[in-house]
């Protein structure tokens, strides 16, 4: 019988802890397929976050580290300068990446460290149990701020797109979901180019994943996807935000 | 073989160097500067990398991906920076992650001072981060000894999977010293088989982790480091005792203090008193029973310890003493270095004379 479908060479046999209609799962799945495609699984080195997808370690078949609450790009950066040639990764959640460890992701961005991030921005902090994220919109619910978010008193959500486009040393930076079919394609092939420029030397590669938290945001999965789409979507345009080679070809 | 004269910052990074150290993140700070700039202009030659972190919490979570990465790895820097990177140390450690860890210390607390302090004795003893956890700590006296150490962490790290640091205060960092480059060999060679260098399809993925989410796994874990611990203290201990066997009063002292203690001695033996001195070179692990036999030998009949700091390694000291000899401190702070005449004074005071 011929094989249409199989799960990628770039995931263990580890039963994932994520909760259902949870998209780190989605997620974890492209960028393993991206590796296996790219023929990279090999020599690929990724570091986890601290956060829901903590033990990405043991879903990932190539080599892993596990980072301190967003340090994923220093820890990164240390291991790229080891191994220049090695494909190296960070997958970070919004609360690992753009509160504690806003500092780490924008030195590392401006560096042009030879690495690709995803960042899975889901609006709220999942794994302590849905407390405020820097991605949290005005007015979102989260058990931090029980009246929703008030702007006045903590500010607005994080654009992390906009911000690392400004920066010089990121090549590439799309904002991507994997709320349906056809974005879910574009999502694998962003993540797919943010691989292939770091294998070209370019510079750093982001990718964000607009994404769900059903169990924090007390919705079931097909609720939440709607959320996402009404709500998250307006806020976080998705598209992408630069392309230095589409800029050198102009 | 010819002498040298070096200043100790630099003379630590170069050490690292010939121990095969080529990688290198930190963060500017006084009083140990001269070892990243030193590192900036040496590891290129050597084909290694030195970065420039945008603060010593990236600069330690650097190291730690270049020792996970199965790299010989350093880091540098002064106590408020130190603070900064205890994060990165307690998870190294949880990690079994090597690497050597320079601290040239300052006075404190918070911003302190830039002059030569030892007020980090507790952080680098009791570790400042979270969790059960032990690191080396090595205390050179002078430059000769800063060299020495710095090349000898390296190999305990590898050894035990551990970071470990040289606590060498600002004046060992600042002063120049002549020294002797002696030929380095890597006294532990074994290959870094749990590094994450890529499987290559050859083995099954390596996991640089310290996090143990099973109470039971992690209880487990705790068991296995505390065996390594057990393991440094039954090997590492280091220390130096001069004059001791007939002392009336015995100095203990590390680093700087424990050299001008040497030059109390000597305005006490013209007084007709007789002082030894008592020298931690391991301050983790403690030399603990060897001092305790030291300050049990019948002619000991006072103690003083002597610290740049308000009084820390004095605490280890009493413990060694049972309460069975009076142990008094001799100490100041924030990078005021006591002298041999006030170190004098505190031995005559402590004898009742
Ligand atoms: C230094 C430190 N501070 C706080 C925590 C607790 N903590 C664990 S996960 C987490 C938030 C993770 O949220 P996010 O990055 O949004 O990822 P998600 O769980 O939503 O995937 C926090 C604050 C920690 N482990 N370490
Ligand atoms: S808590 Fe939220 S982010 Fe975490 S696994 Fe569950 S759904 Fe996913």
């Amino acid at each position: 019988m011929a094989i249409v479908y199989q799960k990628s060479k770039g995931l263990t046999d580890k039963e994932m802890h994520y909760c259902p209609g949870c998209t780190h799962g989605i997620v974890h799945k492209l960028v393993a397929e991206v590796l296996e495609e790219l023929n990279l699984l090999d020599d690929a080195i990724g570091v986890c976050p601290v956060g829901c997808s903590v033990f990405a370690y043991d879903y990932f078949s190539c080599d892993m580290q596990e980072a301190s609450h967003g340090r994923a790009p220093a820890v990164a950066t240390g291991i790229k300068r080891v191994h220049p040639n090695s494909p190296v990764f960070t997958y970070q959640g919004d609360g690992d990446l753009a509160a504690i460890g806003m500092a780490e992701i924008i030195h590392a961005a401006n560096r042009g460290e030879k690495i690709t991030t995803i960042f899975i921005n889901n609006a709220i902090y999942g794994m302590t149990g849905g407390q405020m994220a820097p991605t949290t919109l005005i007015g979102q619910k989260a058990t931090t701020a029980p009246l929703g978010r008030d702007k006045d008193l903590c500010g607005g959500p994080v654009h992390m797109c906009e911000m690392m486009s400004a920066i010089d040393g990121a090549v590439y930076v799309e904002r991507v979901s994997v709320n349906n079919i056809p974005n879910l394609n574009k999502a694998k092939k962003a993540i797919k180019k943010a691989f292939e420029l770091q294998m070209q030397n370019a510079g750093f590669a982001f990718i964000e994943v607009v994404s769900t938290c059903p169990t924090n945001w007390g919705k079931t999965p097909v609720e939440s996807m709607k959320w996402l789409e009404e709500n998250m979507l307006p806020v976080f345009p998705l598209g992408v935000y630069k392309d230095v080679e589409e800029v050198a070809s102009k | 073989m010819a002498m040298e004269l070096w200043k100790g910052n630099e003379a630590i990074a170069e050490a690292a160097v010939r121990a095969g150290c080529r990688f290198f993140f930190g963060y500017p700070i006084t009083p140990q500067n001269e070892i990243p700039e030193y590192m900036s202009m040496r590891l290129p030659q050597v084909g290694g990398c030195f970065l420039q972190s945008e603060s010593e919490l990236a600069a330690i979570n650097m190291v730690y991906g270049a020792a996970g990465a199965g790299a010989r790895v350093m880091t540098s820097s002064s106590s408020p920076g130190i603070s900064l990177k205890q994060e990165g140390i307690t998870y190294m450690v949880g990690a079994q992650l090597p690497a050597v860890i320079i601290n040239v210390s300052r006075g404190g607390p918070g911003l302190g001072s830039i002059q030569p302090a030892q007020s980090d004795y507790f952080q680098s003893t009791r570790g400042g981060g979270n969790g059960d956890y032990r690191t080396v700590v090595l205390a050179p006296n002078t430059i000769q000894e800063a060299v020495d150490h710095t090349q000898m962490a390296f190999d305990i790290a590898d050894k035990y999977r551990n970071p470990v640091f040289v606590l060498a205060d600002g004046m060992i960092g600042q002063m120049m010293e002549p020294i002797e480059w002696k030929e380095y060999k890597p006294a532990y060679t074994a290959e870094k088989e749990w590094a994450t260098t890529g499987h290559k399809g050859k083995r099954p993925h390596n996991i640089v982790n310290s996090l143990f989410i099973d109470a039971a796994g992690c209880h487990q874990h705790n068991l296995e480091l505390d065996k390594k611990y057990k393991a440094m203290e039954e090997n590492e201990k280091r220390w130096q005792e001069v004059g001791t066997e007939d002392a009336e009063v015995l100095f203990v002292a590390y680093g700087t203090p424990s050299r001008i203690a040497l030059s109390a001695a000597e305005i006490l033996k013209a007084e007709g008193i007789k002082a030894g001195l008592f020298r931690p070179i391991t301050l983790w692990p403690y030399p603990m029973m060897e001092l305790r036999e030291a300050i049990m030998r019948p002619s000991v009949k006072a103690v003083v310890c002597i610290e740049m700091s308000m009084g820390q390694m004095v605490e280890d000291v009493r413990y060694a003493a049972l309460d069975k000899k009076p142990v008094s401190f001799c100490g100041k702070a924030g990078g005021v270095i006591p002298t041999q005449y006030e170190i004098a004074a505190a031995a005559r005071a402590a004898l009742g004379r």
